[in-house]
Order: structure tokens, then sequence, then C-alpha cells
């Protein structure tokens, strides 16, 4: 039986994974982005090509769109703590609201301050400062991953509190111990890495697309389509396999402080070595069994221990109220590992069409770079589920149960929230997506001359936006 | 220590409504050029009005997520007494306030199609709405939240009362003044004269929504009625009605003469008082009627933790805030527009 409270909470869980798996995507989005912005407007500038220009032109339109929807999705999220999980945020704010504000101060306002410059400034500042407000954009998205990831894996793995015996509050005792605990250093590595790859997909999804368009029609790719191309496949074959060193790493961690999350990722509900790797199953967890099990005797020891005999742990080690529902991260898990195996892939073959020149001909090529396009974000999405849900009961790992979370929200506003929220994302940011894929459709332009990078600042300024306006001089798009 | 514990939270209490004045001038001449497009239907005049805040509204919005992040980590119990308490209208704020944010770049990236008319009505209703969410949050602020044991006990709809719905229409007639004294200074020409018009008779509207509400708050709580009648407090707030009305006199002139930046200093003026006057109030409660700043803290761990990265940070943020806007003086004409 269901009471309003049971199911209060459940819509308050549904609203927050909700909220914030449409977030996560842009603010990933947005951390690739930027990092590429940066890097084609430093070679252009040291280059002088005119193809970098171009490509800045190009992409910039589309980060302009992608981070105004990771701002105003983010910003719901600040006030989500509040409004969804109010007894968490008391007992947790002295440390978790620390990190937020911290984040706030030296990342959303390093973004936005010089956000500005970034997309109108180019005719007012000059070259050498434009790239700076890149830079510091870019900058500051990755000063923002780590410090919402220090709050997230404090979460995961708290260190460094002590509890007040009458208020319940976590208190903090030592600041580098909250900051640097120890699944933070795993989890900022492999979700920069995550955004890296979700944007080099994108990206040569989107060079793959013009390519078999100009193909069809019977013309040679433009120069940008193909530097774009190369450059999101060149990302794909280095970062590929270095994010599955990194994963195995961040597993190897998650074993050794939440055991429990990764029997239920693993399937396994005894402890034992010489443990299979389950590659299908159906956890179920009524019979505390995995049915229609299929595994590969002892790689599960291997991959997990590095060793053929390591003990694993089995999720009848944890009482059944500790234990996360096996059933989803199962899935999750395998999604995204599968998901990195095929990127892999991906990048491996792109050496094999470098070496036979046949990159920017082989048209079974374009096509799985292009049905590659959404493999990173899903990768990412699906990770983040097994991080969450494999962290349930609790929102403090071990200390703080998600039932005792919520705030004394009556159902019926939750209710009205939670509709409010799913039209409203679905209809906005649906629209922004619509957007950009119509806009991404379009094939850059190249630059009509080969002008020298002197007089760049009027050229970015006039392509880069076209709100830009000129109060000076009058002169703009 | 215990002497320094005692001063955290006054401090963290100044920081917070410094942030929170910051936020309600940046944001509100934002949200004020939203709800001017009800007034304002040429595209090129639209499109001359959106540039004069596309570079900066995201450093704007970015205050009020300092404010939340602050009232999290510093004040959590108000936090999470606050947020439930309004859980509605901040829903449908930040709902508003998703639709504004997008709206700069769909508008343009829609251009020429029927959607285009739709992100521009998004960007006024957005506007309008989360003004008068703001609006009716602060005159929920002052009314009082019924709290039992820290957490917040009363019902979803406690917040709409005649003095929250009148809060509400004077933060929207007071976003609105802002957004069109901003233009007055802004922008030249024909919209320029229009923003004046407006600006006059916004600012009526607005002085009429502070009496009301002055006149009215006091009677809310004992503790209000005598901050503002006893001796010797009422030399502490004495000036705040006479100031209203001087600054409510030069706007009038300025307007009629010609100013172009000081209206908009005016109503910065107004909006300031009416803060303080706000703070003077309600001190030395966070959640009124029954928690003070010191019931609803963080540990002084937390506390000083944070003053030490807010005091660096601070003045580096407001330093490349202030650059950003300079890059983009001056006035934004109509021919500057896209073509
Ligand atoms: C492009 C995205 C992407 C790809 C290809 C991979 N991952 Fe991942 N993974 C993420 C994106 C991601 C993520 C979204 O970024 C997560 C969620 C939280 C985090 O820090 O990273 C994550 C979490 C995550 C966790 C959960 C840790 C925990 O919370 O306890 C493990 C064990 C792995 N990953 C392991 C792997 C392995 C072995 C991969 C190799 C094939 C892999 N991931 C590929
Ligand atoms: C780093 C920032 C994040 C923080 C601080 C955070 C925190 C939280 C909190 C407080 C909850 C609610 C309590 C709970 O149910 O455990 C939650 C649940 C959840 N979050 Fe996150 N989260 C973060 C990022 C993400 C991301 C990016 C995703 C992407 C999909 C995600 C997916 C989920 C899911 C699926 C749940 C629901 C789990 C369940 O209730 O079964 N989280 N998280
Ligand atoms: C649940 C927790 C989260 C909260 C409360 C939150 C809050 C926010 C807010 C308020 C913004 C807008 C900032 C601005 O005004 O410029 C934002 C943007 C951003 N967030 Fe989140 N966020 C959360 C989860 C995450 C996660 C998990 C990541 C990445 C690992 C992330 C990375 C970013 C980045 C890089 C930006 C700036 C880029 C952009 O706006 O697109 N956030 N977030």
């Amino acid at each position: 039986m269901h009471n309003a409270h049971d199911i209060a909470l459940l819509l308050a869980r549904f609203q927050f994974a909700f909220t914030v798996g449409v977030h996560i995507v842009f603010p990933a989005f947005s951390i690739g982005l930027a990092a590429y912005l940066a890097v084609l407007e430093g070679l252009w500038l040291t280059t002088g090509r005119q193809v970098f220009l171009d490509l800045y032109r190009y992409w910039i339109k589309a980060f302009s769109i992608v981070f105004g929807m990771g701002v105003v999705s983010g910003l719901v999220m600040a006030y989500e703590f509040g409004t969804n999980w109010s007894i968490f945020s008391k007992k947790a704010g002295p440390i978790t609201g620390v990190l937020l504000s911290y984040e706030v101060m030296t990342a959303f306002f390093l973004e936005a301050g010089f956000l500005g410059v970034m997309l109108f400034g180019m005719n007012k500042v000059g070259r050498g400062l434009h790239f700076a407000a890149t830079c510091c954009v870019s900058i500051g998205t990755l000063i923002s991953t780590t410090w919402i990831l220090a709050s997230n894996s404090w979460m995961q793995t708290p260190r460094g509190y002590r509890i007040d015996p009458t208020s319940g509050q976590f208190l903090p005792d030592d600041w580098l111990a909250i900051i640097f605990n120890p699944s933070f250093p795993y989890r900022l590595v492999h979700m920069t890495l995550a955004a890296f790859l979700s944007v080099a997909f994108a990206v040569g999804a989107t060079g793959a697309w013009h390519m078999l368009k100009s193909r069809r029609e019977g013309k040679i790719s433009s120069e940008p389509v193909r530097v774009m191309f190369s450059m999101a496949m060149w990302m794909a074959t280095i970062v590929a396999p270095v994010q599955i060193l990194v994963g195995d790493a961040h597993g190897l961690n998650t074993l050794k402080y939440q055991p429990a999350k990764l029997a239920a990722m693993e399937g396994d509900w005894t402890s034992e070595g010489h443990a299979p790797e389950l590659l299908f199953g159906i956890p179920n967890m009524k019979t505390e069994h995995t049915d229609y099990a299929v595994g590969i005797p002892l790689v599960g020891s291997l991959i997990l221990t590095h060793s053929l005999d390591g003990k694993v742990p089995g999720m009848k080690d944890f009482p059944r109220d500790q234990r996360p529902p096996s059933q989803i991260i199962f899935f999750s898990f395998r999604i995204m590992v599968a998901l990195g195996m095929l990127m892999l892939l991906v990048g491996l073959w792109s050496l094999w069409h470098r070496r036979n020149n046949t990159l920017f001909t082989s048209p079974l090529f374009h096509r799985v770079a292009l049905a590659m396009a959404p493999a990173g974000f899903l990768a990412l999405l699906c990770g983040w589920v097994t991080t969450e849900v494999g962290r349930q009961p609790w929102t403090v790992y071990g200390l703080l149960r998600t039932a005792d979370s919520v705030s004394p929200v009556v159902l019926s506003s939750m209710a009205v929230s939670m509709t409010i929220f799913v039209i409203v994302y679905i209809f906005v940011f649906g629209s922004g997506l619509g957007i950009l894929v119509r806009m991404l459709g379009h094939e850059p332009k190249e630059g009509e001359s080969n002008p020298d990078p002197a007089q760049a600042p009027e050229i970015l300024a006039i392509r880069t936006h076209p709100a830009v306006v000129n109060a000076s001089t009058g002169k703009g798009a | 220590m215990m002497d320094f514990a005692h001063w955290l939270p006054i401090i963290w209490g100044v920081i917070l409504i410094a942030a929170i004045s910051i936020y309600v001038v940046l944001d509100g001449f934002d949200l004020g050029i939203g709800m001017l497009f009800a007034l304002e239907r040429d595209r090129t005049r639209r499109d001359v009005m959106v540039s004069t805040i596309a570079p900066v509204w995201d450093g704007n919005e970015t205050w009020m997520v300092l404010g939340g992040a602050v009232l999290y980590g510093v004040f959590p119990g108000a936090y999470a007494t606050l947020l439930p308490a309004f859980y509605l209208p901040i829903i449908v704020m930040l709902a508003s306030l998703i639709f504004r944010g997008v709206a700069f770049e769909f508008r343009v990236m829609t251009r020429g199609t029927v959607r285009e008319r739709h992100w521009d009505f998004g960007f006024m209703a957005g506007s309008t709405l989360a003004a008068f969410c703001q609006g009716t949050i602060l005159g929920g602020v002052i009314q009082g939240v019924s709290v039992t044991d820290g957490t917040f006990s009363g019902s979803a709809f406690d917040w709409l009362t005649p003095f929250g719905v009148l809060c509400g229409f004077s933060v929207m007639c007071g976003y609105a003044l802002l957004g069109a004294t901003w233009l007055v200074w802004r922008t030249t020409g024909q919209l320029e004269a229009a923003c004046r018009h407006w600006a006059a008779r916004l600012a009526v509207g607005l002085f009429a929504g502070i009496v009301a509400v002055s006149l009215w708050t006091p009677f809310l709580h004992e503790p209000y009625l005598h901050r503002w009648t006893d001796w010797p407090d009422i030399l502490l707030v004495a000036p705040v009605p006479l100031l209203l009305v001087a600054l409510g006199a030069l706007m009038a002139s300025a307007l009629r003469k010609g100013h172009s930046r000081v209206p908009f200093l005016c109503a910065l003026g107004w909006f300031f008082l009416c803060l303080t006057g706000l703070g003077i109030t309600i001190w030395p409660y966070a959640v009124p009627p029954s928690l003070t700043l010191w019931d609803v803290s963080s540990p002084p761990s937390s506390q000083f933790f944070q003053l030490v990265g807010t005091a660096i940070m601070l003045p580096i943020i407001l330093t490349y805030t202030i650059y950003s806007y300079r890059v983009f003086r001056g006035k934004v004409s109509e021919t500057d527009g896209y073509h």
C-alpha cells in the first residue's frame, strides 16, 4: 500500500531525476563545445587558416543555444534542492550548499561575465582579449564541473564531516577531505572525458551528415566539413580508450567504497571468488537471483580485482533495506559500457580509414558516424543513472536516507510541479533541440577571401551572431 | 570565538541583502524590458530593446543563483523552510524564467516564421509572470511563514493573500519602470521617447504601490509597527520616506527635461530605499515571525569557509562584471539593429 507521503516521495525523486537528466545534457555539451571553440580560435590565431575561423563561427551559434538552455535548466536545479529536498538541504546544506556557492562564485560568474564578450564582443575588444574570453568561458565550465562533482561525490563517499547530535546536521570538519573525497578524482576525470566524447561524436556526426549530403548531390565536401570530421575522429580515437581505463578505475573505486552498488551493477547475489562477468540477465530483487544469466566465467573477478580468484561482493551481503534496485543499474551500466566499446571501435576504424586515405570517402563509415550522434550523451545519462540509482536508498551514502530527505510538501503541489516541468521542458527543450538540429543541417559557410588575421575582429563580429549590435560605430550584423 | 560566531550571521545577512538587491536591480531591468514587449510591437525596436541586455542577462541572473546558493550554504534553515513555503510560486517563477532565458536565442533563430511570434510572446509572458511571482514571494516573506520545530507547517496557498498580490503588482510595476528608464538611457529616437512616456506612468504606479505596501506592513506584525514608530528607532527610519519623495520629484523632472541617465539612477534609488526599509522592518528575522538569522544559520565553520571565498571572489566578480558592461556601453540606436 502506498500512502500520500510515499507517492510524493516517488514524485520528488522522479522530478529530480528528470530535471537533472535534462540539465546535464546541456552542460556536458557546453563543457565539450567551449573547449573545442577555444582550440579552434587558438588554431586560427596561430595558423591564420580560414577554415578554423569558419568552424568557430559555425559552432559558436550552436554554443549560444546550448549554453542558454544549460543556464535556465540549471537555475531550476539550484532551487530544487530546497523545494523538493528541504530536509536534505537543511542537514547537508552546511557542506553541499557551501560547495555550490563556491561553484557560483568561481565558475558561473566567470562564464556569464565573459559569455557576452565571447558572443557579441569581437569587434569591441580585439583578438587577444576575445580569445581570452573564450578561454575564460571554457575554464569556467571546467571549474563548474569540479565543484558540482565534489558535491555529488561527497554524497557518494562522505568524508571530513561530523554529525551534530541534536540537529542531525552534517558539520564540516575538514574541507580538503570533503572536497577530495575518495570517489571525487575518478568521477571528475570520467565526467569531463564523457563531455568531450559526447561533443566529439556530435561534431563527427554533423560532419558525416554533410559529407553524405554532398555525396548525394555529387559534390565534394567542403574543407570545414572535412576538418571538423577529422578532428572529431581524432578525439574519439584518443579519448575513448582512456575513458575505458578511467571507467575501470572508477569501478574499482566503487568496489572499495560502495560494494552494494557494485554488486547491484554486476547482478551478483552471493559473494564469491572466481566470479563470472554477466553479459545479460534480469536481476530479481524478490527471489534474490539473476534470471536468464549469460556470463563469461572468471572474467568478473578478473575485471574487478585484476586476479582470477578475487572475491567479488554479492547483494546478499547487505540487508534488504540497504540494497539499490539492481534491475535499473544492471542495464544502465551495461548500456554505458557497450557504448564505450562501440566508441573505441569507431575510433580504431577511423585510423584504418585514415591509413587507406578513405576517411572522407567511405559512405558506410559516415553512416555509422552519423548514427553515433547521440552515443556520448546516452552513455553519459546511463552512467549517471548507474551512479545515482546505485546510491539508493541513501542521499548521503550510508548516513541519510532518501525517504528522510524529502520536503514536507503536499502531494498535490508535487504533482502540479511535475506536470509543469514535464510540459515546459518537452516544449522548450524540444524546440531548442529542433532549432539546433535544423541549424546544424546547414553547411558551414566558407570565408569568401583568405583574410589576414589582422582584420579578424570585423569578420568574426559580423558573422558569429546575428544579434550583434555595435553601439559606438553603428557597424554590425 | 563566541563573539565571532555571533557576528558571522550578521555579516552574511548583509551580504545576502546586497546580493538580492543587486539581483533585483540587474535582473529587474531585464525582466522589465520583457514586460515592455507588451507595449512595443515593432520588431526593429524590439530587437534594439533585446540588444541592450543580450550580452549581460546571464550574468544578471547568476545573482539569483548566488542568492539561492548562499541561503542553502549559510542559512540552510531558511532555505529549507522558505522554499517549501513558497513552493508553487517558485516553481512557476522558474518555469517562467526558462521561457525568458531561451527567448533571446530562439526568437532570432526562428526569424521570419510564426514561431518567432511565439517566442516573443514567451519572452513577454515569462518576464511578467516571473516578476509577479517574485513580488508575491517577497510579500509572503514579510507576512510571515508558519513554522513548527524549524520546518514549514503551513499550507500550499498561504502566500496567496491580498497583501501578496499587491506586492506582486508593485514589483511588476517596479521592474517595468527599471526597464523603461534603462531604455531611456541606452536608446534613442522613437523608442526613447516612448520609454519616457511609459516611465512616467509606471513611476506613478510604483509610487502608489510603495505607499500602499508601506502603510500595510506595520500592521502585519507587532514588532514591525514598533520598528517604525518607537523612539529612537524612528530617527533611523524617518529619512526613508522623505528620500523616497525627493527621488520621485527628481525622476519626474529628469524625465521631462530629457536627461538620459538620471531617471534610471532615481529608479535604482527607489529600489535601494525599499530594500533597506524592508531589511529594517524584518530584522533580525530570516523567516518572520519566528526564526532569526541565528536560528537558521549553518555552523561557523561553514560560514567562515564560505566567507573566505566570498571575500576573495566578490571583488573579482564585480570587476569583470563592470568590465563587461563597459564593453557594451553607449546608446544603441534603431539604425544599429539587425537588417
Ligand atoms: C560518454 C560517456 C561515458 C562512457 C563512454 C563511459 N562512461 Fe562510465 N560514466 C559516465 C559516462 C561514461 C558518467 C555519466 O560520466 C558517469 C556518471 C557519474 C560519473 O562520474 O560518471 C559514469 C559512471 C560510471 C561508473 C559508476 C561509478 C559509481 O558511481 O560508483 C562506472 C563504474 C563507470 N562509469 C565505468 C565505465 C566503464 C567501465 C566504461 C567503459 C566502457 C564507461 N564507464 C564508459
Ligand atoms: C552532480 C550533481 C548531482 C547531485 C548533487 C545530485 C543529487 C541528487 C539528489 C539529491 C537526488 C534525490 C535523492 C535521491 O533520490 O537520491 C538525486 C537523485 C537522482 N539523480 Fe542525481 N544528482 C546529481 C546529478 C545527477 C545527474 C547528472 C543525473 C543524470 C541523469 C542524476 C540522476 C539522478 C537520478 C536518476 C536520481 C533518482 C534516483 C532514485 O531516486 O532512484 N543525478 N540526485
Ligand atoms: C543537481 C545539481 C546541479 C545544480 C544545482 C546545478 C546548477 C546549475 C546552474 C544554476 C547553472 C546555470 C549557471 C549560470 O547561471 O551560468 C548550471 C550550469 C552548469 N552546470 Fe549545473 N547543476 C547541477 C548539476 C550539474 C552537473 C552534474 C554538472 C556537470 C558535471 C553541471 C555542470 C554545469 C556546467 C558546466 C554549467 C555551465 C554551462 C551551461 O550553463 O551550460 N551541473 N548548473
